[in-house]
């Protein structure tokens, strides 16, 4: 299997896809380290983004992930890491 | 002494437009705004014409995060409720939260919404179906949201009644106000036209199959064969008399002076229809005797047996030829649990402007013996309205409205 990788850019498509955005938020922006409740992401928006990640990029995400990474920077590497295990699996 | 709630901003979404002056320029009038339906192609099915609210742009009027989530009845819903919190010159996140509530009527909720979920769970699998989905599809979304997006943490409800639904709604704010909230929002929403919506409206056996938009819904007519449904409704800003003086209320349309609602008797029992009941508990509830209504805006139902039933209760409550009547929603369709609060925004203005829009396409049937105002306009000093809305099933509603002075 291919290695993917997943991006900030691909995150960030996903959110406006899913969930639309804040007029007072620029995603384009310096979010990295931006809690994803500060962006206007309450938890149904980013259970409809997981949802959508796993659907786009194949895998399965925990339960938690979004408890467990509350900004863009953690969930990319987050999944980033799911994605590492499904390709030297 | 109770308290008089009054109605003191109001905001509509029509197939004459989104705002009050076009709804009311074109009302006034009888223009026709019932066409061939544009949202899906139509011509599968054995009717075809519809009420169809033109260019409305959920962008234009939304955040971002709400289009997403929300069905296009909400997001009418939401614009209408901007716009009466507008025309009432309150702005919502300034009042007390708890003071505020919102109590919509829904007649199919998130219909469109749940169809595109149920396209994708089909087509391409349950990973597919959107979160949203857990409330966008649902009753009580319209007064879900409108509460979320205006902070408004006062009491809050959904009534499910068809069109009677509408008329119950306002009166269960009015109830609300009466035990000490200070605003409310109320109304109702509906926005159906989409297959699964649709096929809804014809397993209820009363649309109307023809395909000229002119002589479709026509009630009271002796070619009266159904109706013809439409989308839209009207939010209103009740608020306790106090309130408003207090707080100088500049747009006072009218009080809610009364409302009953009863239910039909099982059919086949032989025991009369509830609509004139309604309308006597109405009477009485605004303390005001029928000789003092000055115009009725008419459920108008559309089929013969239903147009009788409401002739005659109105007939035996006010006379032959004793009351105008009038049913604008001809030129626009049956709203579903938007059409009674339409009607009372177009008794609202009716009385402002003393002038009884006209029941356009109409050509009364010698059958009834009802003053109906058709064609033209009708020039009246209106101090008292009577609404009426039924709903399938057996559900009758009455609302009396009386001019503020």
């Amino acid at each position: 299997m291919s290695e993917q990788e997943f991006t900030l850019q691909d995150l960030t498509r996903i959110l406006l896809d899913g969930a639309g955005a804040d007029e007072s938020v620029d995603l384009d922006g310096n979010i990295l380290d931006t809690d994803f409740e500060v962006l206007g992401y309450e938890s149904l928006a980013l259970l409809e983004t997981g949802g959508r990640i796993e659907r786009e990029f194949g895998i399965e995400l925990d339960d938690e992930v979004f408890t467990d990474n509350t900004t863009p920077r953690a969930l990319v590497a987050a999944v980033n890491a799911q994605l590492a295990r499904l390709a030297s699996a | 002494m109770k308290i008089r709630t009054l109605v003191t901003g109001i905001g509509v979404a029509t197939p004459h437009g989104m705002g009050v002056a076009d709804y009311w320029a074109a009302t006034r009038v009888g223009k026709n705004a019932i066409g061939r339906i544009t949202r899906f192609d139509p011509s599968p099915y054995p009717a075809q014409l519809a009420g169809e609210i033109p260019d409305f742009t959920p962008q234009d009027h939304l955040p971002g995060r709400l289009v997403r989530q929300t069905d296009r009845s909400t997001q009418l819903a939401l614009t209408a409720a901007s716009h009466a919190f507008q025309d009432a010159g309150v702005d919502p996140g300034a009042l007390p939260e708890y003071d505020v509530g919102v109590v919509t009527a829904a007649g199919f909720g998130g219909v469109e919404f749940g169809q595109q979920e149920l396209r994708k769970l089909w087509s391409q699998g349950n990973r597919y179906v959107s979160a949203y989905q857990s409330f966008a599809s649902f009753h009580a979304a319209n007064s879900g949201q409108i509460s979320v997006h205006n902070e408004l943490r006062g009491h809050a409800g959904v009534l499910v009644g068809d069109q009677a639904g509408g008329l119950d709604a306002l009166a269960q704010a009015r109830r609300h106000i009466r035990r000490g909230s200070k605003l409310m929002v109320s109304g109702g929403i509906d926005a159906s036209l989409c297959p699964w919506g649709w096929v809804t409206h014809l397993a209820g056996g009363h649309v109307c199959g023809s395909d000229r938009p002119e002589r479709a819904y026509l009630p009271f007519d002796r070619a009266a064969d159904g109706h013809v449904p439409g989308e839209g409704g009207a939010l209103l800003i009740l608020e306790a008399e106090r309130n408003s003086i207090e707080r100088g209320a500049g747009n006072v349309y009218c009080e809610i002076a009364g409302h009953a609602s009863t239910f039909d008797p099982r059919p086949g029992s032989g025991r009369a229809p509830g609509l004139r009941r309604a309308i006597d508990l109405a009477l009485t509830d605004a303390a005001l005797p029928a000789s003092e209504i000055d115009v009725v805006f008419a459920d108008a139902a559309g089929t013969l047996r239903l147009d009788r039933e409401e002739a005659d209760a109105l007939t035996a409550v006010f006379g032959v030829f004793g009351v105008p009547v009038t049913a604008p929603k001809t030129t626009i369709g049956r709203l579903c649990a938007g059409a009674a609060p339409l009607d009372v925004v177009c008794a609202a203005l009716t009385i402002r402007e003393g002038l009884i829009p006209p029941t356009a396409h109409v050509e009364p049937s010698p059958e009834y013996d009802i003053d109906l105002v058709t064609t033209h306009p009708r020039t009246a000093s209106v101090r008292t309205a009577l609404v009426l809305a039924r709903g399938h099933g057996g559900f009758n509603s009455a609302m009396v409205l009386r001019a503020v002075d």
